[in-house]
């Protein structure tokens, strides 16, 4: 059975499709069959980020149109052969999304795939909605920052009641928080919203902290997801959120700062 | 408590500033999203209906639905104007 994760936040910007293309690549390097559809039809963005953009043919709204069929679309990851792309349209607008387009798609995606990680558009607009619609599971990338955190709110209220499974009557979508671009220091210093607050706020299921990190930048520069960069703390913190998806137990990291001789010395603990 | 910690409380954090506003933005927008549409229609309605009889401002009147478990209430509270001061 196919699991269908969609990664959303409301807000643009916080991480979504270097996060998509992250956990897609970890569940594939899992031994997973993972595909990634990008939903941003009009700015198409995933492509760059998986380092596969010169091999775009044909794209999801080609797909529902019937002018290709799905596994012409489909573009094979050059790292990971059990992970597959499928592009949006970088021409056409959010309308040319279709709920019955994108549920074909879905089925025939789930007959040969282990997940599917959908990459949501910022706002709630067609293609934020479609993206989410058939989720099973949702990963809301949020920033320790106030517009971020409303904005996820707000699309937690979503989730629970525009979805498949809240217009069916199912067990709810499975929600939790990726807490990104997290910086301990300024936390430390009473600059940034901490954890808990954003916990006590949003009260998700944490799957992993990712700090603030330059490789995010590099990889991104690079094409290639940074979970590959597994040197880099970023690249270890989606490794952490994969495998804790995935049932394993590992500590949560990155929510403290590192400068532990300061903090000794000045009596932090 | 630390020496650091010491002149960090001197300064009002702008993080717990953040968190304060946002609850109370975030539990306000949680309240009116489970407001039926129709809601705001009702009440400004209801309200013309109460003027053609009462003298009664906007302000004086609060509608609320709530929900405990299969039971829905609608709850109009009116504060009628002093009737010695009319």
């Amino acid at each position: 059975m196919a699991r269908i994760i969609v990664v959303t936040s409301g807000k643009g910007g916080v991480g979504k499709t270097t996060t998509s293309a992250a956990i897609s690549m970890g569940l594939a390097k899992k031994g997973h069959k993972t595909v990634v559809i990008d939903f941003d039809v009009g700015l198409r963005n995933l492509d760059l980020i998986m380092g596969c953009e010169r091999r775009v043919v044909y794209d999801i709204i080609n797909v529902i149109n019937g002018e290709a069929a799905l596994n012409q679309a489909l573009i094979k990851d050059k790292n990971c052969n059990l992970l597959s792309i499928l592009p949006a349209s970088q021409t056409r607008n959010k309308d040319a999304l279709t709920l019955e387009g994108v549920e074909k798609i879905l089925e025939e995606l789930a007959k040969e795939f282990k997940y599917i990680v959908c990459d949501s558009p910022a706002g709630i607009e067609t293609g934020a909605h479609l993206a989410m619609y058939f989720a099973d599971d949702a990963f809301v990338v949020t920033n320790p920052e106030v517009s971020s955190v409303r904005d996820s709110d707000r699309m937690l209220g979503l989730l629970a009641s525009k979805s498949r499974r809240a217009e069916r009557g199912e067990e709810p979508i499975k929600e939790y928080l990726l807490l990104s671009r997290y910086s301990p220091e300024r936390v430390r210093s009473g600059e940034m919203l901490s954890l808990s607050d954003v916990q006590d706020i949003l009260s998700l299921h944490l799957l992993g902290v990712i700090p603030e990190s330059k490789s995010v930048l590099t990889s991104s520069n690079a094409g290639t997801p940074v979970i590959l960069d597994e040197k880099s703390d970023a690249g270890q913190a989606y490794a952490d959120i994969v495998a804790r998806y995935l049932g394993e137990n590992r500590p949560q990291r990155f929510i403290d700062d590192k400068n532990g001789f300061f903090r000794k010395l000045f009596g932090g603990k | 408590m630390s020496l650091l910690d010491y002149f960090r409380a001197s300064k009002t954090s702008s993080a717990s500033l953040a968190k304060e506003r946002l609850q109370i933005l975030v539990a306000y927008e949680r309240s009116s999203d489970s407001q039926p549409a129709y809601l705001p229609e009702l009440q400004k309605e209801l309200l013309m209906v109460i003027q053609k009889y009462v003298n009664v401002n906007k302000d004086a009147m609060t509608i609320n639905l709530e929900q405990t478990g299969n039971r829905e209430t609608l709850e109009l509270n009116i504060v009628l104007p002093d009737p010695h001061r009319v």
